[in-house]
């Protein structure tokens, strides 16, 4: 890919009382890529996209995005940037309706304009499937559901770059399968930053794969590739 | 009388005011630090300790001392037993929610001070001391009660600290403080815990009332000052650290009764308060805690 | 019907009503009402920051007071016109709003709680110590010739009505409106979950600082306002038993209800004046009603009636 790279960063490190749940993590994600993060448990995925959003404040190294250095910028400005992320554990507004969740998602960008949000409040609960439920208390909705919304709640923004922390968790089997349409529909249209466990959905989305280890970046391949590669074998199955 | 005579003077009245607080401080921390609840009642149940303390003493008749004894015991665990079932009733039931159980304090503590105005009434009532004898130092007397209300401080102060550290109700406790459903796991009965802690702080209180009130008179409002004050020592000892606070509470305590001399109460009051709120702001472990709220 | 045509119903047929009863209310009542409704502009102040934004704080008799006092203090020692004297309490509540606001927001949850409260102790204090001034405890009385603003006198029952009824409306159609922008949206999510509120790209502690001094100037307002048609300044309007009662009012009405506010105000007032007339320990009901609130009805009346009968009150 020749396109630019919408993030970058280099060195990123952060340490939690001596240890380090990253480290020096060079990382560039290409604009338009379906990028997905795995490891192993406590590998510092979620530290990792914590650190790229603002959640958590770098020890030390720096995060580029769209050309500007965000690392000393707080969460919520970064967001307004083009960034989105959505929760790995479901972060909604229980009491309040699911079109007024995704319109806190969309209203952000047009301000006051209330049909530019009634039509992209629509278009994204369309998109997961949630359009005929955009009345109901986003608390009432299944577990799954509730998954969809936060993602819904994500696309909403039109985000330049959206980061899905595990959306697949807790999913039947066809909301799976629902959820790589999805994904697959968004490239091209977007920059997707995916941490997931579930490999099927790694490998069918994925255009580019980087596993982390130890907080460090053990390899960066393409799916094809990916499964000869000896050192993730071990980090995931402990063999060598 | 110079100003060495004067300090001295300012000194012993401070570290009288240091003993009643560290008692009613450490009665704070406690439910503080096992419950995580801020208990803003808590200077009414130093209240009614010295409104019960008058009470007893004029139940009896003959010397005051009896009285007196009589209030030193009974005063603390009616008070004890009125917060155990008010943790029961109320604060169990909130599930020990931290907005709601403030908002359920600050109405048991208009509860407690407004059924002493409806029974006790508006007035301030002396108790007297069991014994007065004065000791006469080079430059003015001095009461023997009040080195008497210190001793019994420290001795009580020692008891709590012995309760927490060597026997099995201070097992239970720090277990119950470190978590709660891991106490349960193991079988400690933390809903009981939790009424026996609270009962404890408030029995606290109400002993440190019984000590001061020959000294002060009982008041149905005389509640707020030890709050206040109790909150500053609990917030700048570090929250929940029985150690911080007997420390805190002797350096309000004795600086209190210093500052008071060159400065107006008033002005002491606000110094105080804004502290309170700045240390929560700027340094919310307090000054020698870990923990924040 | 839309969410914003019944909220002008609804709105609407209150203020109507309260307009109403002027003409059918016995003097007393008629007396109460008018400084409920003053009283109810202080809650719903509170209500701001309480029930729409999620913040509890034990401090507002700081702004309520600052309201008042610079209402007081520059008519009395300044002589000020009523109608300046308004505006200098409301930029006094601005004022102090704004400075508690930057500082405590740096806490949250039960800190909060405690830092408001200590700064409106610390208000309260000062008050005393300058009580050369101030007049302390015992305050002072505004005169008659100082309270006619604009040419109305506000010392007759019918104009005192009419002016804390428009008060009322004014403070009653802003928070209608406000919490029906996307603003008050904002506000609404960061109760509901400040973090995910964060990470939809809003600035939450900019958000919360705004309705710090909304809420404040509102309350300010109420307190100045409160001087002007009562005709009396005292510290006892600073103590923490007012930075309680609206808590109380608004918990009893229900938190996060444009209307809430004014029904808590009004059951609370009268509860309190049936009670102060067989005891001086009226204050008991208060604390009675705020652990049976917390612990049975905590969404309040109206809080009750939306969940049970009517979900689309604002």
């Amino acid at each position: 890919m020749a396109a630019l790279n919408l993030l970058t960063t280099k060195g990123l490190s952060r340490n939690f009382g001596g240890l380090w749940a990253v480290h020096n993590v060079d990382f560039e994600l290409p604009e338009g890529q379906v990028r997905a993060l795995i490891g192993p448990n406590g590998a510092g995925k979620s530290t990792f996209v914590g650190l790229l959003c603002g959640r958590i404040p770098a020890s030390s190294g720096s995060v580029q995005f769209d050309g500007r250095d965000v690392t000393a910028l707080p969460a919520h400005k970064r967001i307004a940037l083009g960034m989105a992320y959505t929760f790995q554990i479901t972060s909604i507004f229980a009491k309040l309706s699911l079109w007024e969740n995704v319109a806190l998602a969309v209203r952000r960008k047009h301000h006051g304009d209330a049909n530019a949000v009634e039509g992209g409040v629509k278009a994204a609960l369309s998109r997961v499937g949630l359009a005929d439920r955009a009345d109901q208390l986003a608390g009432d909705l299944s577990y799954g559901h509730q998954r969809l919304l936060e993602i819904a709640m994500g696309l909403g923004q039109q985000p330049r770059l959206l980061i899905l922390d595990e959306p697949t968790q807790g999913l039947a089997e066809s909301e799976v399968d629902d959820f790589k349409k999805l994904v697959r529909n968004l490239a091209g249209e977007t920059t997707v930053l995916l941490i997931e466990h579930n490999m099927d959905v790694v490998m069918d989305t994925a255009d580019m794969i980087t596993v982390l280890n130890f907080g460090e970046v053990l390899a960066e391949e393409t799916p094809e590739t990916i499964r000869d590669n000896s050192a993730v074998q071990a980090a995931y199955l402990g063999t060598g | 009388m110079d100003l060495g005579p004067y300090l001295l003077l300012a000194s012993l009245e401070g570290a009288v005011a240091a003993a009643v607080l560290a008692l009613t401080a450490v009665g704070l921390s406690l439910v503080f630090g096992v419950m995580r609840v801020v208990n803003v009642a808590h200077g009414e149940f130093f209240m009614l300790g010295a409104v019960l303390a008058w009470w007893f003493a004029s139940l009896v008749a003959g010397h005051p001392a009896f009285g007196f004894v009589l209030a030193l015991i009974c005063a603390p665990l009616i008070a004890a037993v009125i917060a155990a079932a008010a943790d029961y009733f109320v604060l169990k039931r909130l599930n020990y929610d931290p907005e709601a159980t403030i908002v359920a304090t600050i109405g048991l503590l208009y509860i407690i001070q407004q059924t002493v105005l409806m029974t006790y009434g508006p007035d301030a009532r002396p108790v007297e001391a069991p014994f007065n004898a004065r000791i006469y130092l080079p430059w003015f007397g001095y009461s023997t009660y009040k080195f008497f209300v210190i001793g019994a401080a420290i001795v009580l102060l020692i008891g709590v600290w012995i309760m927490l550290t060597k026997t099995r109700i201070g097992l239970v406790l720090r277990a119950s403080q470190l978590d709660s459903e891991m106490a349960l796991a193991f079988g400690i009965k933390v809903d009981q815990v939790y009424a026996m802690v609270f009962g404890l702080g408030a029995g606290l209180a109400a002993m440190a009332a019984v000590l001061v009130v020959p000294i002060q008179q009982a008041h149905y409002l005389m509640g707020g000052d030890p709050l206040l004050l109790s909150f500053i020592v609990v917030i700048i000892g570090g929250l929940g650290s029985i150690a911080g606070t007997v420390v805190a509470a002797i350096l309000i305590g004795m600086s209190d009764g210093i500052i008071s001399v060159f400065f107006s109460p008033t002005l002491a009051k606000i110094i105080a308060t804004l502290l309170v709120a700045f240390v929560l702001i700027f340094r919310p472990t307090g000054l020698f805690g870990k923990r924040s709220i | 019907m839309s969410a914003a045509a019944k909220s002008v119903w609804l709105h609407g047929g209150v203020i109507t009503l309260l307009f109403a009863l002027q003409f059918v209310l016995p003097a007393y009542h008629h007396g109460n009402l008018a400084r409920i409704m003053v009283l109810a502009v202080y809650a719903m102040g509170y209500n701001m920051l309480f029930g729409y934004t999620g913040l509890l704080s034990l401090g507002h008799a700081l702004f309520f007071a600052a309201g008042m006092y610079g209402l007081g203090l520059t008519i009395a020692f300044l002589d000020f016109a009523p109608s300046p004297a308004l505006l200098s309490g409301i930029i006094s509540a601005l004022i102090v709003s704004a400075v508690v606001g930057f500082l405590a927001l740096r806490t949250t949850g039960v800190a909060f709680m405690i830092v408001t409260l200590m700064f409106a102790q610390a208000g309260f204090l000062t008050i005393l110590l300058f009580g050369e001034y101030t007049r302390g405890d015992e305050g002072f009385v505004i005169q008659q010739p100082e309270r006619v603003l604009a040419g109305i006198d506000l010392t007759t029952p019918g104009n005192r009505y009419f002016a804390a009824l428009i008060l009322f409306s004014v403070c009653l159609i802003i928070t209608a409106r406000v919490v029906q922008t996307p603003f008050g949206k904002v506000l609404i999510a960061i109760r509901e979950n400040e973090d995910r509120a964060r990470m939809l790209g809003y600035d939450v502690l900019r958000h919360k600082l705004i309705a710090v001094i909304i809420s404040g100037t509102m309350s300010g307002a109420a307190g100045a306002a409160y001087a002007l048609l009562f005709g009396y300044v005292g510290a006892s309007f600073a103590a923490v038993q007012y930075s309680i009662f609206p808590l109380l009012w608004v918990l009893l009405g229900g938190a996060g209800t444009t209307i809430g506010p004014l029904v808590g105000t009004i059951f609370m007032f009268y509860l309190i004046d049936l009670s102060s007339g067989l005891t001086s320990a009226y204050m008991l009901i208060a604390g009675v009603t705020l652990v049976l609130l917390t612990l049975f009805a905590r969404q309040g009346l109206v809080g009750e009636l939306r969940k049970r009968a009517l979900p689309w009150l604002p």
